[in-house]
């Protein structure tokens, strides 16, 4: 198989320090700082805008930054050629090239860098085995599907054996069966070649799915950085509650806007019987998903909230409900800065504006 | 429905050239018909007075052959386009380049350089007689900051047609350059991108990117930059009239002073027969040598 990563982890670290990109005096980037481990994945997840390709362009040597350092491999690289900084890269367009068969495309960069004809054709072989390519090599792009385009761009990246390999949004032109298929082999690829992989997407289900490790972005700064399990039990802020997870997380205020704003998962949320307080809610939408139903509730006139519930809801459009969830799955925000709140008074429901005797609610009779 | 009757099924037959007619009785009227008149006409002596047409065979192809003015118009024209097409698309294809990267002033300098395009001939002519005027037009009077004597660029032999491939390669670069511009921006900014990833020079995206995807176009203009090469003449009519010597004529003039100046219309439409048969001849070749390099997206 293609050459094995075992020594080449060791270095293939990346760190981005205080990294600065600055577009007609808007900050794209806002002075980040990262690390990705040599043979990790990370994800760099956020909404377009968010400065998340620009962090990849820049990593990739294709912008100059206006501040900051960038080092792969214990190696300062801010300001060298994309060429020379082992890396390779996978585009959202693919950016095959439609003149040239498959086979050129994937070997491309072999060529350009005088890799005899014999040691190019033996590396084809394998990668060509690896992605499934075999017997598409002699077509030109434009004969091929979108599936197949994506596996010829990931070829290409791979031939190249450098240690750290970028990639640009590569499913978001897949139809969903597909992107769900190539999410699991390009994470096996990964992890088979010991890549260190540095992969930016807005599809937060990438990001839960492949990642070792999320960065989260947003207005050209990390909003918050960890494991995808981290983010999504503990996020920072109502930004990332909002940004993990479907349905995202239920933030509901119970007082003014300086007061903590509390956060439940839907599926940490049960219904039972209207109690007559702040979290009554009227049935407003029910999606019956198979394995559970999520059922979509008015709580105020501009608050919604949404519950998971497992199998069928025993519940109708436009019935009355109480809402009712566990203290230990309470998530907890400053009302002002959106941030989380690490250890909130005791007595929760009184630190959300909620009337104590509120906050015990009797376990949800069977609907 | 019903089984379409034979007066419906006749109606859906006519409608493709009921909606083809207007073109085709167009081009029947003014292209097609007149060429086979004049293949006709080919074969048959003037008329001149009270000797009406009559059936020659080939002796107007005869006569052409031991025209020497036929054969010097001939070479003229070869030189003429071997000299001007190569050189006037490398630098259509060099401007389009500088204009298509990140410059300043990158709309005026694409508007100067497509102003000689949008110039009349006759106007381009003119301004080209008085650079070439020996003693006091343009280029003389540079050449006489060197120390440089008059030379007459239009009047001697050496220099006539060469003179007039450069305003022709003036006129045409500009042209050329905006089929290119608009073929460079419609390559991706990946694909550069992607091939620097990989290792590659400028030069290398260029030989194997750029230049291939830029085929088609290439095609597109070599044809037109052929047909124009036997196509305009204007220009020699005002700086040259084919002259000195017949050192400017090639065949579309030569073609004109046979048969509007001297009125042998037997030989003109021989002429003409040969002319048509060239350009066609090129066009075909250039199709099928091309067309297996070119790739179309």
């Amino acid at each position: 198989m293609v050459r094995n990563a075992g020594g080449r982890g060791r270095v293939s670290r990346i760190e981005v320090q205080e990294l600065t990109k600055v577009y007609e005096g808007r900050k794209a980037v806002a002075g980040i700082s990262f690390r990705v481990e040599a043979g990790e994945l990370c994800v760099l997840l956020g909404p377009s805008g968010c400065g998340k390709s620009t962090t990849l362009r820049l990593i990739a040597g294709l912008e100059d930054p206006d501040g900051g350092t960038i080092r792969i491999a214990d190696r300062e690289v801010t300001h060298l050629a994309p060429k020379d900084r082992r890396i390779s890269m996978v585009f959202q367009s693919y950016a095959l090239f439609p003149h040239l068969s498959v086979a050129d495309n994937i070997t491309f960069g072999l060529e350009v860098r005088g890799v005899p004809k014999a040691e190019r054709r033996e590396r084809l072989g394998k990668v060509a085995a690896l992605v499934g390519l075999t017997d598409y090599l002699k077509r030109k792009p434009g004969q091929m599907s979108g599936g197949q385009r994506q596996r010829v761009a990931l070829a290409r990246a791979i031939i190249a054996e450098q240690p750290v390999c970028l990639m640009d949004e590569p499913l978001s032109n897949l139809d969903a069966k597909l992107r769900g298929e190539m999410r699991v082999e390009i994470r096996a690829l990964q992890q088979r070649l010991g890549l260190s992989m540095i992969y930016v997407t807005h599809d937060q289900i990438e990001a839960m799915t492949m990642a070792d490790k999320v960065i989260l972005m947003k207005d050209g700064h990390i909003e918050q950085a960890g494991t995808p399990a981290e983010l999504y039990e503990r996020p920072a802020t109502t930004f990332a509650a909002r940004f993990i997870g479907a349905p995202s997380m239920n933030l509901m205020r119970f007082g003014g806007p300086a007061d903590p704003i509390l956060g439940v998962r839907a599926e940490h949320m049960r219904l039972g019987p209207p109690i007559g307080d702040a979290r009554d809610a009227t049935v407003a939408s029910i999606e019956y998903l198979g394995a559970d139903t999520i059922v979509g509730l008015a709580r105020t006139p501009d608050e919604t909230v949404a519950v998971r519930l497992p199998g069928r809801a025993g519940v109708r459009v436009g019935e009355r409900t109480g809402l009712a969830w566990e203290p230990a799955h309470e998530h907890h925000f400053d009302g002002a800065s959106g941030r989380r709140i690490v250890s909130p008074p005791t007595g929760t429901a009184a630190s959300v504006g909620l009337p104590a005797s509120a906050a015990a609610i009797p376990e949800t009779t069977s609907l | 429905m019903s089984i379409p009757s034979p007066n419906r099924s006749l109606a859906a037959r006519a409608e493709p050239w009921l909606l083809l007619l207007p073109s085709i009785a167009l081009f029947a009227t003014f292209t097609h018909i007149p060429i086979v008149r004049t293949a006709i006409d080919s074969f048959h002596s003037t008329p001149k007075g009270a000797r009406p047409s009559r059936f020659v065979g080939l002796a107007n192809y005869e006569d052409m052959a031991a025209d020497p003015i036929f054969w010097k118009a001939l070479i003229n024209n070869l030189v003429y386009a071997i000299g001007t097409i190569p050189l006037s698309i490398g630098l259509a294809l060099a401007m389009a380049l500088f204009v298509n990267g990140r410059i300043a002033g990158r709309g005026l300098l694409r508007m100067a350089y497509f102003t000689p395009t949008v110039l009349p001939m006759i106007a381009v002519a003119n301004i080209w007689l008085f650079f070439y005027t020996p003693h006091y037009g343009l280029l003389d009077q540079i050449a006489g900051l060197f120390g440089f004597g008059a030379t007459n660029w239009l009047g001697s032999q050496a220099t006539a047609l060469p003179a007039i491939m450069v305003v022709t390669v003036w006129k045409e670069a500009g042209f050329f350059m905006i089929f290119y511009l608009a073929a460079l921006q419609t390559i991706s900014p990946d694909l550069k991108e992607a091939a620097a990833i990989e290792g590659a020079s400028d030069l290398t995206v260029f030989r194997r990117i750029t230049w291939p995807l830029l085929m088609p176009v290439t095609l597109f203009i070599l044809v037109n930059a052929v047909i124009n090469a036997f196509r305009m003449v204007d220009h020699i009519f005002i700086l040259t009239g084919g002259g000195p010597d017949n050192a400017t004529n090639v065949l579309l003039f030569h073609l004109y002073q046979v048969g509007f100046k001297f009125w042998d219309q037997g030989y003109a439409t021989a002429l003409t027969i040969v002319l048509l048969a060239i350009l066609s001849l090129m066009a075909l070749v250039q199709f099928v040598a091309a067309g297996r390099r070119v790739h179309y997206q």
